[in-house]
């Protein structure tokens, strides 16, 4: 789901903004009604219920008031494979056109965020916004806390080494335009964040700051509530399905560790093998300046080996800008997870020292009390969310790597074809000069 | 090609001998290239026999080599390798005694052969032994002079050293070489009676005397600057390709690395669970198919140090052409010096004489060597053009070797 090319959105007409045509394009404001209908009336009642105890102690900001999905109707979304495309598709954001900008304290990038939307949340069809990381990172943070069940997608690393990645050169920019386009992405398509009332802010907020300041007291309030949760409650056992995710989420982490390691160190060899053949090639040129008969084929061997360098940079280019990335998003996804996971098991942990404190005093009070059934509610609600999220996350994997796989045997068989095409064809050369002999 | 002239060197070598017959250079050392390269146990036996008039007499083929232990002349344990050397004569029609004989021969009886040639053939460009130790290799390539796979480059080196001495319209008619294919007893003996160390010794003093050619022949002067080029550029080329070699080592084994993390990230996968085992296999194969490619690589690296080694020899040789050259003039020197008049018309009388004679010589000399240098130039090109194509096809076949093995990969990653 790669962003158009950015010239496409020099114009932005309601058709440049994808490659892929879908039905709600065309004339947005008709069919805005059509983009809430998506969820059926049930389903938006069993998720109003289960939001009502989702929200935290604090009363934050309620999740979606108009949120349509719950658990269920993800599944259901997810079993229309060829659905998550196209049709059902209301929300569309691109990142592009990234500016610095140079004040007198700081030096930053900002990036132009582009959404079309059919949905009544959005007032106007189309928006365009100026944004820096900062604001991405407050988006972030905000939906962690407003919706602590579900699985947030990862933002790029903030912080860089100095002195070894140029903040502002052009690659470094893009590569995090392209992460914090695939951030904005992930969110529109999931079918709660992305009707989140903060992200609905972030896209269209002529000033952020204003509403950033607003948050600050909630923010304060929440960090005491979270200490609260944590306080002290311990899991008896993890169900057998979480713990399975956990196991799962080391291995994987673990994995794409190495493939990660393994990808810098063959780009690092790479390299080397570039500069070598750097010095290999002009070689060959100097031998034939020595030489009569023998200087153009020798002169041939040489450009023959400069194109296969040039293929090969191209080659270790793509894999630094297209592979990499990819594989990072995935191990800060699997580390936003784990941070999921971990919430999930205080829930638990709150939900059972509750029940144990009733069993306690179970002779006094028969009944159980509102709050400890409310506790189970939002447990069960934690697990259906998390689960949901984590098929859907499982399917995004899914794609994402055979895509990322596909493509990198792609670059290595362009680049082999590259490098084939320059040797035949200095074949004829050193044939001809010898029948001509 | 014609028999060559007769030797002015006559008188510095032993009589010629015949059963080798009539050589054809080029072609000879032609062939004796491809044997080499196919790198085939009896190659040099099957595959030489059309259009090659010397060799329809007689077929040279260094067939086995064998590890072997021994006691040299201090009575000290050795290891060392033997080359066993196969001499065939092809067509015994007319009743001659047929010449089929198996000998063995050490690296150091070849290099004696050859320092002997060296002497008693000072115009030609002698053909350079395959290296003695391994040198310019990238690094995983062993340096262990028992190795499996040097010995058996060095032992394709040594064959391509006689062929090549065979297929000289001069060389190979020498006695010393046709004993040293045929008589495996006594041959150094042989060698040691011909007095070539004494040749050696003042061939030395001529090298000395190097320094002092007042009026060298430009022909001369280029090829030396030539050789020496050619040597800094061969050997710089050498020294690039091992490092070229080695990265290129490094790029594929650590492809390898996905292998074995593909393998194990299968384990806890569902559906993309095949898809990215048989993918891990095919970077296994990728990663191990950089060890015959290099390998075969070593082959071109070869080619080209025989060339470093020609280059040497063709130093070696110009500074002896100066040295005959200094020769001639040496004896006018001192007796410019001399002071006394009469003394010196007489002698220089005596030495315009000699130097008439000399001249005579040394032009014949020059001549000869310089018809030689032409044809180890053409040899030269010839060979290193085929060298360069067989090269190019080494890269065409790993480049189709890699872009199988990566369109496996692709066909495995697209199943998930």
């Amino acid at each position: 789901m790669a962003g158009g090319p950015p010239k496409a959105l020099q114009s932005t007409g309601p058709h440049s903004l994808r490659d892929m045509p879908h039905p709600l394009a065309g004339s947005s404001s008709e069919e805005a009604v059509g983009g809430d209908s998506t969820p059926s009336p049930d389903l938006l009642m069993a998720r109003s219920f289960g939001d009502k105890d989702l929200i935290l102690p604090n009363g934050g900001t309620p999740a979606g008031t108009s949120s349509p999905a719950s658990s269920s109707s993800l599944l259901n979304r997810l079993q229309l494979d060829d659905d998550i495309d196209g049709e059902t598709r209301d929300l569309f954001v691109i990142v592009d056109d990234p500016k610095k900008h140079v004040c007198t304290m700081e030096t930053y990038i900002t990036y132009r965020i582009t959404t079309k939307s059919t949905r009544v949340e959005f007032d106007l069809p189309e928006y365009s916004v100026r944004r820096r990381y900062q604001d991405f990172d407050w988006l972030r943070s905000k939906l962690e806390e407003s919706q602590p069940t579900h699985l947030i997608p990862p933002l790029p690393e903030k912080f860089v080494v100095k002195g070894v990645v140029d903040r502002f050169s052009e690659e470094f920019v893009e590569t995090r335009r392209k992460a914090l386009d695939k951030f904005l992405k992930r969110i529109t398509d999931h079918p709660v964040l992305s009707f989140n009332e903060h992200f609905n802010v972030f896209l269209t907020a002529k000033d952020l700051n204003a509403y950033k300041k607003q948050g600050i007291a909630l923010l304060t309030r929440m960090g005491e509530s979270v200490k609260h949760v944590t306080g002290g409650y311990k899991l008896r056992t993890r169900p057998l399905e979480f713990a399975a995710i956990g196991d799962y989420l080391d291995t994987f982490a673990l994995k794409l560790g190495t493939i990660d390691r393994i990808a810098q160190r063959i780009i690092k060899e790479e390299i080397e093998y570039l500069m070598e053949l750097r010095e290999y090639g002009p070689v060959y040129s100097t031998w034939s300046t020595l030489e009569g008969e023998l200087a153009e084929p020798l002169e041939g061997v040489s450009a023959c080996i400069g194109n296969c360098s040039t293929a090969l940079e191209e080659l270790t280019d793509d894999m630094t800008e297209d592979f990499l990335p990819v594989l990072r998003e995935y191990i800060l996804y699997s580390d936003s997870m784990k941070s999921v996971l971990k919430k999930r098991d205080q829930v638990q942990a709150e939900y059972e020292a509750k029940l144990e404190a009733v069993a306690l005093r179970k002779e006094d009070r028969p009944k159980v009390p509102a709050d400890v059934e409310k506790c189970q509610d939002r447990m069960e609600c934690f697990n259906a969310d998390l689960k949901a999220d984590m098929e859907r996350w499982q399917n995004n994997k899914r794609q994402d790597f055979r895509q990322l796989l596909m493509g990198m045997a792609d670059k290595n068989i362009q680049y082999y074809e590259k490098c084939l095409m320059a040797w035949e064809s200095i074949i004829p050369l050193l044939q001809e000069k010898q029948e001509a002999k | 090609m014609e028999q060559a002239p007769p030797d002015p060197e006559r008188q510095l070598q032993p009589a010629p001998l015949e059963p080798l017959g009539c050589p054809d250079a080029g072609l000879g050392a032609a062939v004796g290239k491809e044997a080499a390269g196919a790198g085939e146990e009896d190659s040099g036996v099957d595959t030489m026999t059309h259009n090659n008039f010397w060799l329809k007499k007689i077929e040279i083929s260094v067939s086995e080599a064998e590890k072997r232990t021994g006691r040299n002349a201090m009575n000290m344990q050795e290891t060392y390798t033997a080359y066993l050397i196969e001499t065939r004569s092809v067509e015994h029609t007319d009743g001659q005694s047929v010449l089929t004989d198996s000998l063995w021969r050490r690296y150091s009886e070849f290099e004696l052969l050859r320092n002997y040639l060296l002497v008693y053939y000072p115009h030609i460009v002698v053909p350079p032994l395959p290296e003695k130790r391994a040198e310019f290799v990238w690094h995983k390539l062993s340096a262990d002079n028992m190795d499996p796979d040097f010995v058996e480059r060095r032992r394709i080196g040594l064959e391509n050293f006689l062929l090549r001495i065979a297929s000289h319209p001069i060389l190979c008619r020498d006695k010393i070489f046709y004993l040293f294919l045929t008589q495996e007893g006594n041959w150094k003996e042989t060698v040691n009676e011909t007095g070539f160390q004494l040749k050696a010794d003042s061939r030395l003093k001529a090298l000395n005397a190097t320094f002092r050619v007042k009026n060298p022949d430009k022909r001369f002067t280029d090829l030396k600057h030539y050789s020496d080029e050619l040597q800094s550029v061969i050997s710089h080329l050498l020294r690039v390709r091992a490092r070229v070699a080695d990265r290129l080592y490094g790029v594929y084994k650590v492809h390898g690395n996905y292998g074995r993390v593909f393998s194990e990230w299968s384990a806890i996968e569902k559906e993309m669970g095949d898809g990215l085992q048989s993918a891990g296999h095919h970077m296994d194969v990728y990663a191990s198919s950089i060890d015959d490619i290099l390998e075969d690589e070593e082959h071109y690296a070869d080619q080209l140090k025989e060339y470093l080694f020609y280059a040497e020899a063709l130093t070696v040789r110009t500074f002896s052409l100066k040295g005959m050259t200094t020769k001639l003039f040496g004896q006018e020197t001192p007796e410019q010096r001399e002071a006394r008049i009469k003394v010196l018309e007489e002698q220089i009388n005596e030495g315009e004489q000699q130097l008439k004679s000399k001249n005579l010589e040394g032009r014949e000399f020059v001549k000869n060597a310089w018809a030689d240098i032409e044809r180890f130039k053409e040899q030269k090109n010839r060979d290193l053009k085929e060298a360069l194509i067989s090269y190019a096809v080494m890269q065409i076949s790993m480049c189709k070797k890699g872009i199988q093995v990566w369109t496996n990969a692709k066909e495995c990653f697209s199943k998930m």
